[in-house]
């Protein structure tokens, strides 16, 4: 998995997965870029199921801008949204 | 599995979901995977936790700079300082409204607050229509709660989808130089360290 930097582009990964996720449906497939990197963490996603959660994952902040997701936002481009984006639901963007 | 009777167990007032926790608290118990004691303990850790912890860091960070720069660097050891235990917590991060920006936290998941420090959120944090709307329009929803940010502040909304515990620290309202911290953290409400709102100075001066 590519390591990420901030101020990379990035985009949220547009695939399903059953069960218990941490990447918000509403940020599937939008772009936004790394805003630091938050540490790495047992997976959650598995950590759910009773599993170890190893190997650790990488967690970043990624910054989206809300115009970008929303349809008529109301308020100034500069209105960013923050989510916290584990590695495996992030591909650099461009890439398919 | 011990028998329920639900004449004891079940009053009119209390939810399905009040009646379904109390049988998997039994349930967890009785297997041995918690005991009542553990539960009691946990309870008391939560009780004990409260906005006014919130409150006690923000006027500490605004009455001493350095203070202030440890908060936002590392909220954890900043806490253990005035001696708050969030240890519990994965990661705790205190993010500072400024002139340029307004911070705003919500989880759309679920309802991940910093409970080592606040204690459990409001109601209203983990309604679904909280927790839609604050991604969507948090300009809308702030209004709602009787606060509007000034003109040409940038509004962050902080989605804490995973391991990080968000705390906002709202900026020092205007005419309160002569305040001590204790009368400064009495200005800081719980609803300021989520960010639907923002300390108001005292009205009027004494």
């Amino acid at each position: 998995m590519t390591p990420f930097h901030p101020g990379d582009r990035v985009r949220v990964r547009p695939a399903e997965k059953p069960g218990h996720v941490r990447a918000p449906d509403y940020l599937k497939g939008r772009s936004g870029w790394i805003s630091c990197v938050l540490g790495h963490f047992p997976n959650p996603e598995d950590l759910a199921y009773g599993l170890s959660g190893m190997p650790e994952k990488t967690l970043y902040r990624v910054s989206f801008r809300q115009s970008n997701l929303w349809d008529g936002y109301e308020g100034p481009d500069g209105d960013r949204l923050y989510a916290d984006v584990y590695e495996h639901w992030l591909e650099p963007e461009g890439e398919r | 599995m011990s028998e329920v009777h639900p004449h004891e167990e079940v009053r009119p007032e209390r939810s399905p979901y009040a009646a379904r926790i109390r049988a998997m608290e039994a349930l967890l118990v009785e297997k041995s995977v918690l005991t009542e004691a553990e539960i009691q303990d946990r309870i008391e850790y939560m009780d004990s936790r409260t906005p006014a912890n919130g409150a006690k860091l923000v006027a500490r960070a605004w009455t001493d700079p350095d203070f202030k720069e440890r908060l936002l660097s590392d909220a954890k050891s900043a806490a253990r300082e005035l001696g708050l235990d969030a240890t519990h917590e994965a990661e705790l991060i205190v993010v500072e409204n400024t002139p340029v920006v307004h911070n705003l936290i919500v989880c759309t998941l679920c309802s991940c607050y910093p409970r080592a420090v606040l204690g459990r959120p409001p109601d209203w944090y983990k309604s679904f229509e909280y927790r839609s709307r604050a991604v969507r329009e948090p300009r809308a929803v702030m209004r709602e709660f009787g606060f509007e940010p000034e003109e040409g502040i940038e509004v962050a909304v902080h989605d804490s989808t995973a391991d990080a515990r968000y705390m906002v620290l709202p900026m020092r309202p205007e005419g309160t130089k002569n305040m001590d911290e204790e009368e400064l953290a009495a200005l800081v409400t719980r609803d300021a360290l989520i960010g639907v709102s923002a300390p108001q100075a005292p009205s009027r001066a004494s």
